[in-house]
């Protein structure tokens, strides 16, 4: 069955001038092309978003440094962070979900290709509006361009009076139009778990890849709904005259903040689910044992999903709300670390006696959890409230956050590439490159982010375009802007890997791992129907069973 | 096993799942609501907090007739949609055509009552917070009605054209969902905007 399918993608292949393929690609609503858009899209951005980030800390390098004026200084930290969580994050995880989903659950493409196409052309069109802004955000002389509100646009930096000019428009509009795709892309997602299943696939037997999407996907839906709404209501505010979040009118800026941070928070969690799903393929098969805890896996992450829709307000506790407010939200806050801690010690019992494998993929995952761990634990701290009032707003909570960011979602989606990467591109990566890479972003990671905690306890804020020198913050920045170079060295590797293993690397073969899950039966990379015959499962790991007919895991499971 | 092959069962008992459309339209439905609650929270925190201008009891009137109008849609929709599962297509059509009447009067009888307000009252969606929140709310309705609308003129025209077909019914139905929605959404409105809200 294998070679046949390898034959029919080979005469398909062939005689395709450069025009017919560029307008396969733009036409297509296959989920596998639509995947690997999404990935080269965010590629793109990431090094767009990371060279925003070198700029930042270039500037930040000594004190009284003159690398960019402050105003650019503020649109680089608005566009970084808008950047890499919209249209860096957001399109990893899509992309990856949106490639693997089908394949997973053994379908032949989503439950809604041509919905799929348009909420990736969404997402693009969205990052082009905000980049857009570099040329067109000037509508005044003297109004800047590119949007320099900070990534969550409190108001009234945003009214009409503080921002001229149309560059909060562009951010605005980015948004909310990447938000539109955000939440079709999550309505595909479940409707293809709950429709598109191959006989024999319960739910109980789906991947835990297709399980954390699908919650991931729920929490799209009720998180990027509400920054719809009000990235609605501030474009009425400054086309309209409306007054939403206009104080002088009597409208509330501390509403703005609540239906960003509902959003905003939940954000958070939409990004590290999948990264757990990727940590959750990729360790069990680099340790040869199945999950451990399967169902408690599922079980932990829908109650991550729920609590974390009620701990918004944790981004707020200096904006002073009354007491029983800043109770209720510590106390969620850090109730949502016990489904996490749940999780990590899944992750560590799945590796528990396994033949373990440090490929590049398991580097990162182990990497990850290590890095998780801490960054969960300086979240904890920030949950108590009175701590929160001392560190926020300081470099200890940028720390913090790109700890998750960077140190858990990012080390994943790494991990994530190194391991679907033979599936998509039916070629193997170079291992050495890949551990070159590991190597030089580890050491970079922890340089600029274990770091990065200390000049933020000593009272180093935010956003500063740069600072006194005497403070004790002058040799932390120097070598936190260290650890960046070798940050960017290791990505550079990573996208020559990419690029160089993309054509010159050896075929990989359709299961170059001996994983378990329906991606694998297929062939590398999967034809455009994915399966010739729609597959049949009996039990979480399908492959094992046809691998391993005298021990198959339906007699356990 | 170096070579992998698709894993096959014998046959089993027979494996339906949900219907996507259906599943699809609930999710959208969600997410609707989700938009929804927002803009209805911001309704309901800024009443009272204008500092200028007219005030919700000053200027609004029940719009009891355009109410009975859109909620009673909601039955003329789903009786339409029973006829075409019974392959009646006529039937279909007349409740159909009855529906995008009932429809369209509620929206032009909101056109009206914005003109009133526009230009009898001087309430506009700049003159405070009430207003801001007023045509947002209910313009983000009035625009969910029309897109509903549009679907239901569509449909119609096919209709009259002949196309509508027993095998349709499904897609029928998942689109009479939306509109049951829109109608739903409509009584939080009403309750909010008319009722608690004046």
């Amino acid at each position: 069955m294998s070679s046949e399918t390898i034959a029919l993608g080979a005469v398909a292949e062939s005689g395709r001038s450069i025009g017919e393929t560029l307008h396969e690609w733009v036409t297509t609503v296959d989920h596998k092309k639509l995947g690997i858009l999404y990935l080269i899209y965010a590629l793109f951005f990431l090094v767009v978003g990371g060279v925003e980030a070198t700029i930042m800390r270039i500037q930040l390098i000594v004190p009284h440094n003159h690398f960019v004026p402050p105003e650019v200084f503020n649109r680089m930290f608005t566009m970084h962070g808008t950047t890499m969580i919209f249209f860096v994050a957001m399109p990893l995880v899509f992309g990856f979900g949106t490639y693997l989903i089908p394949l997973m659950v053994g379908a032949r493409d989503m439950a809604f290709p041509r919905l799929n196409a348009l909420s990736f052309w969404l997402t693009a069109f969205g990052g082009l509006l905000l980049y857009f802004s570099f040329i067109g955000g000037n509508g005044l002389y003297g109004a800047g361009n590119a949007p320099d509100v900070g990534w969550f646009a409190y108001a009234p930096l945003t009214s009409r009076a503080f921002s001229q000019g149309h560059s909060t428009d562009f951010w605005s509009l980015a948004l909310l139009v990447s938000g539109i795709g955000s939440i079709g892309t999550a309505v595909n997602f479940i409707t293809t778990i709950i429709s598109m299943r191959c006989p024999g696939m319960t739910l109980s037997k789906m991947p835990l890849l297709a399980w954390l999407n699908f919650v991931m996907a729920f929490m799209v839906i009720f998180a990027v709904s509400p920054l719809t709404a009000a990235q609605a209501m501030l474009c009425i505010d400054r086309y309209l005259g409306g007054h939403f979040f206009d104080t002088q009118a009597g409208g509330s800026a501390v509403l703005w903040m609540h239906f960003f941070w509902i959003f905003g928070h939940p954000e958070v969690y939409v990004l590290v689910i999948p990264a757990f799903a990727f940590a959750s393929e990729i360790i069990p098969v680099f340790s040869r044992k199945p999950i451990f805890g399967y169902p408690v896996m599922v079980a932990a992450t829908i109650a991550i999903g729920f609590i974390s829709l009620s701990v918004w307000a944790h981004h707020m506790f200096t904006v002073g709300m009354s007491s029983y407010g800043n109770t209720f939200f510590t106390i969620t806050t850090m109730i949502i670390a016990i489904p996490t801690g749940i999780k990590i010690f899944n992750w560590i019992g799945t590796m528990w006696g396994g033949k373990i494998q440090f490929k590049a993929p398991m580097l990162f995952c182990v990497a990850f959890l290590f890095q998780f761990l801490i960054a969960g634990l300086t979240g904890i701290m920030l949950s108590a409230s009175p701590f929160n009032w001392q560190l926020s707003a300081s470099y200890f909570v940028v720390a913090h956050f790109h700890y998750v960011i960077v140190g858990a979602i990012l080390f994943t989606i790494f991990g994530a590439f190194y391991y679907w990467f033979p599936k998509m591109s039916g070629r193997m990566y170079n291992e050495m490159l890949a551990q070159w890479h590991f190597w030089l972003f580890l050491i970079g990671f922890h340089l600029t982010f274990d770091l990065m905690h200390i000049p933020g306890m000593l009272g180093m804020p935010r956003r500063i375009y740069t600072y006194e020198p005497g403070r004790g913050w002058d040799t932390w920045n120097l070598l936190v802007t260290i650890g960046v170079f070798f940050q960017a060295a290791g990505v550079l590797i990573f996208v020559a890997n990419l690029l160089w293993s993309m054509f010159r690397g050896p075929a990989a073969g359709d299961d170059p791992w001996d994983a378990w899950t329906l991606e694998w039966s297929t062939t590398s990379p999967p034809p455009d129907y994915n399966f010739a015959v729609i597959p049949a499962v009996e039990s979480r790991r399908p492959l094992w069973d046809l691998k391993h007919p005298e021990d198959p895991d339906w007699k356990y499971e | 096993m170096s070579s992998v092959a698709i894993p096959q069962t014998p046959s089993k008992p027979e494996w339906i799942l949900p219907a996507r459309g259906t599943v699809g339209m609930i999710c959208l439905i969600v997410a609707e609501i989700t938009v929804f609650t927002i803009f209805v929270v911001a309704y309901i925190f800024y009443l009272g907090k204008s500092v200028a201008g007219p005030q919700p009891k000053d200027v609004l009137d029940l719009p009891i007739f355009n109410t009975v109008c859109l909620l009673s849609s909601s039955l003329t929709i789903h009786l339409a949609v029973r006829a075409l599962r019974g392959a009646k297509v006529t039937a279909f059509g007349v409740w159909w055509f009855i529906t995008l009447v009932l429809g369209s009067i509620f929206l032009v009888g909101t056109g009206i009552e914005w003109h009133r307000l526009i230009y009898e009252k001087g309430l506009t969606i700049s003159t405070n917070l009430f207003g801001t929140t007023y045509y947002s709310l209910v313009g983000l309705h009035a625009f969910h009605v029309t897109v509903g609308l549009l679907a239901i003129s569509i449909t119609m025209i096919l209709t009259v054209l002949g196309k509508m077909k027993l095998q349709y019914s499904e897609k029928v139905d998942v689109f009479s969902m939306y509109w049951h929605f829109v109608d739903a959404v409509w009584v939080v409105v009403f309750t909010v905007v008319y009722v608690i809200g004046r």
